[in-house]
């Protein structure tokens, strides 16, 4: 099978659903690669980071539409476009973005449902970049997916790989809600072997990428790189790790969680988002509140600090969780230290 | 005195590299021609590495867990006399095995139109009749790994996807043995095929069956291992267990029916099982196929009085320890049939007695 890297993936999600259902468009901020500027352009960049490549070549301007700068609208018009018949996949070209569209996103879009009785669907995704690492600084590096995640009424896709990425972006564009889809601007070159055909991957399906006995590790989007490199690590010390990529925030797959808990006794959460309210403390409360009785140790957070993101890279760097604090924190709970150690 | 490279094994075309998931003998253990050395997993198969000449194993140097290319050197065995130095240097210059069907086009599936559908397959070796191999429900080409390589060093093999399965395009007619054997007859004439060799594991067994009823001069000989259509039992909840699963320890706990060895369902199997499900189109197949697999709890398709009809070499080939479809289902065939129970082996002889399937396979083929 061929090896291909998340931004072809996601490429090729949209492309393959746009062939399927002639009513997904495309629309944002350079998706279509500033075509218009010149008669002669055919085929240009396809978003900041080239995600979107091609796709205006194949689909034309009525399906693939770039937007002015400004966020509010581009969202307003999905949500109305949704609600009218369309599927409409919306690029917010980075996250931290979300100020200005939040009363469209949050108080409109993932209302509608609910306050109309059931009566209206809206089925729209919202794509867009998120994390640190590429020296963005502080107002394009953040992670904000527990913001998205605390409103009722959207989901929220993070994955972690291209072969999720392709699986969850179709099945978030099939999908008759809302669904927030946010992509890992590091991950993008990295590749995985994905299937040409078009497949789904349910949200709410946690992804258990390595099984043992000692401790749980539950990690988002890049996290789940990390905390695999750690998991080779620790095994060379004897200590086996389960790693768990939820894929989706919400819907959570709280089962798979508690049941991985219940059979090694201890916790270890990684997210690249600030620590306070955040996808870290949420699942530290589920397992406190339903999974206390398995707990031989205290469930251990590794975070980035509450603090913005750094733009100076030896900062950066030092900012993000790593495999080196994620080995930390494990061996700090299976070590003798660890309260209730077994 | 020589110094001998165990290197990383190819099982199968589609096999690109392996992990190495123990030792089975420790280092500096003295070691016998076709001793098992090593448990190496691929994305597809685990299976053991054996020994191809005695002396001692000197050198481990793929560690448990890592994961190689295949052609790369996991150790060396050379006779206890040999000097250190000579064996470092060994492993120091050692260049990367190229194993048959590498990078070579025939390791690539390759697709077909018949029938209005897409078909993948994959081919290898040349000349004679050919041999076509015909997977079981939820099966794909690639699961023939230990059998279409050990066959493609003397003949033409193609171990082909089922519609609705693996790379095939994913859609089915009625699902019956009879439409699929259709199917398979237009496969068989876009690639030009007038006669072949047939071998069919489980629905593919009865698969192949059907073919040799409906075409009689288009099949040379038939294997059949664990087929269907030849009682009425079958394990309903293993069948209901594989289209209903979802997440891998349960795809695992479904899987681990189908062996003996137990512990050849890893998670990866397992992970492949599951990214197959997921694809547009599978799991609707997977229902279609089972519905007409089935009539109530019992098989629906009944080959038993035709079989001995069919006028070219037929051996059916069963594990003794089969869980889906009992080993009972060989017993009192036709004379004309050649019956073979394999005792270490489940469903899956062409997984756990690949060696066995293979022999049986080739005199099959050569009584034709």
């Amino acid at each position: 099978m061929a090896k291909k890297s998340m931004r072809t993936a996601i490429n090729e999600a949209i492309r393959l659903e746009m062939r399927r259902d002639p009513t997904v468009i495309l629309m944002g901020e350079d998706v279509a690669g500033g075509q218009g500027g010149s008669a002669d352009v055919t085929d240009a960049f396809g978003g900041v980071l080239g995600v979107t490549k091609g796709l205006y070549t194949e689909f034309g301007p009525s399906r693939v539409i770039d937007t002015p700068i400004i966020e509010s609208a581009i969202m307003g018009t999905a949500a109305g476009a949704a609600v009218s018949g369309l599927r409409p996949i919306a690029e917010l070209m980075f996250s931290d973005f979300i100020g200005v569209c939040y009363d469209q996103i949050f108080n409109q879009a993932a209302k509608f449902r609910y306050m109309f009785g059931g009566k209206a669907q809206t089925p729209m995704v919202m794509r867009s970049m998120t994390g640190a690492g590429l020296r963005a600084a502080a107002q394009h590096s953040q992670s904000l997916h527990a913001l998205f995640t605390m409103v009722p009424g959207l989901k929220v896709v993070v994955p972690s790989g291209a072969y999720d990425a392709k699986g969850l972006l179709i099945e978030a564009i099939r999908d008759n809600d809302p669904v927030i889809f946010l992509e890992h601007k590091a991950m993008y070159d990295l590749e995985e072997e994905v299937p040409d055909e078009a497949y789904t991957i349910p949200f709410g399906e946690a992804n258990v990428l390595r099984e043992g006995k000692d401790v749980t590790i539950v990690a988002l989007a890049r996290m789940v790189r990390f905390s695999m490199e750690a998991a080779a690590n620790l095994s060379k010390l004897g200590i086996e790790v389960t790693v768990i990529d939820p894929r989706t925030t919400s819907p959570l797959d709280t089962d798979t969680i508690l049941e991985s808990v219940a059979e090694t006794g201890r916790l270890v959460v990684v997210d690249e988002a600030n620590p306070r309210c955040s996808f870290a403390t949420d699942v530290a409360a589920l397992v406190a509140d339903q999974g206390f009785k398995y707990l031989k140790a205290p469930i251990k957070l590794v975070t980035a600090p509450h603090a913005p993101v750094p733009f100076a890279p030896n900062l950066e760097d030092a900012y993000i969780p790593n495999a080196a604090k994620i080995e930390a924190a494990v061996l700090s709970i299976v070590a003798a230290g660890g309260r209730n150690a077994a | 005195m020589t110094i001998t490279a165990v290197i990383m094994p190819r099982w199968g075309l589609t096999m690109e590299e392996g992990t190495v998931t123990a030792w089975l003998v420790p280092l500096g253990g003295t070691v016998a021609v076709g001793q098992e050395l090593a448990e190496v997993e691929s994305s597809k198969l685990a299976g053991t590495v054996e020994a191809t000449v005695s002396g001692v194993l000197r050198r481990t140097i793929i560690e448990v867990g890592a994961t190689v290319p295949v052609g790369a050197l996991l150790g060396v065995i050379a006779d206890a006399a040999v000097d250190d130095a000579e064996i470092d240097a060994f492993v120091g210059t050692f260049e990367p095995v190229e194993v048959a069907a590498g990078e070579d086009e025939s390791s690539k599936p390759k697709t077909i139109e018949a029938g209005g559908l897409r078909w993948s397959y994959l081919r290898s070796g040349e000349g004679g009749v050919p041999l076509v191999l015909i997977h079981g429900f939820g099966g794909d080409a690639a699961g023939w790994g230990f059998i279409q390589g050990a066959i493609a060093a003397d003949q033409d093999v193609i171990a082909v996807d089922l519609p609705g399965h693996g790379n095939s395009e994913k859609t089915v007619t009625d699902g019956s043995l009879d439409a699929q054997a259709d199917a398979v007859i237009g496969f068989l004439d876009a690639l030009g095929i007038d006669k072949a060799h047939l071998a069919g594991h489980s629905m593919g067994g009865g698969i192949a069956i059907g073919i040799a009823l409906k075409a009689p001069g288009r099949v040379a000989s038939l294997t059949l291992l664990a087929p269907v259509g030849l009682g009425d039992g079958i394990n309903v909840d293993y069948l209901k267990g594989f289209v209903a699963a979802r997440k891998r320890r349960d795809v695992e706990t479904v899987l681990r029916q189908l062996f003996v060895n137990e512990a050849l369902v890893t998670p990866a199997l397992a992970e492949e099982i599951i990214r197959y499900k997921r694809l547009d189109g599978a799991q609707p197949a997977l229902e279609t196929l089972l519905a007409a697999l089935l009539n109530g709890q019992a098989q629906r398709a009944q080959y038993r009085d035709k079989l001995g009809a069919i006028k070219v070499p037929v051996s059916v080939i069963w594990g003794a320890q089969d869980r889906i479809i009992p080993p009972a289902h060989a017993v009192g065939l036709p004379a004309s049939v050649r019956v073979e129970t394999v005792a270490d082996s489940g469903h899956m002889p062409q997984v756990e007695a690949a060696d066995q399937v293979n022999k049986i396979l080739k005199e099959t083929i050569a009584k034709a």
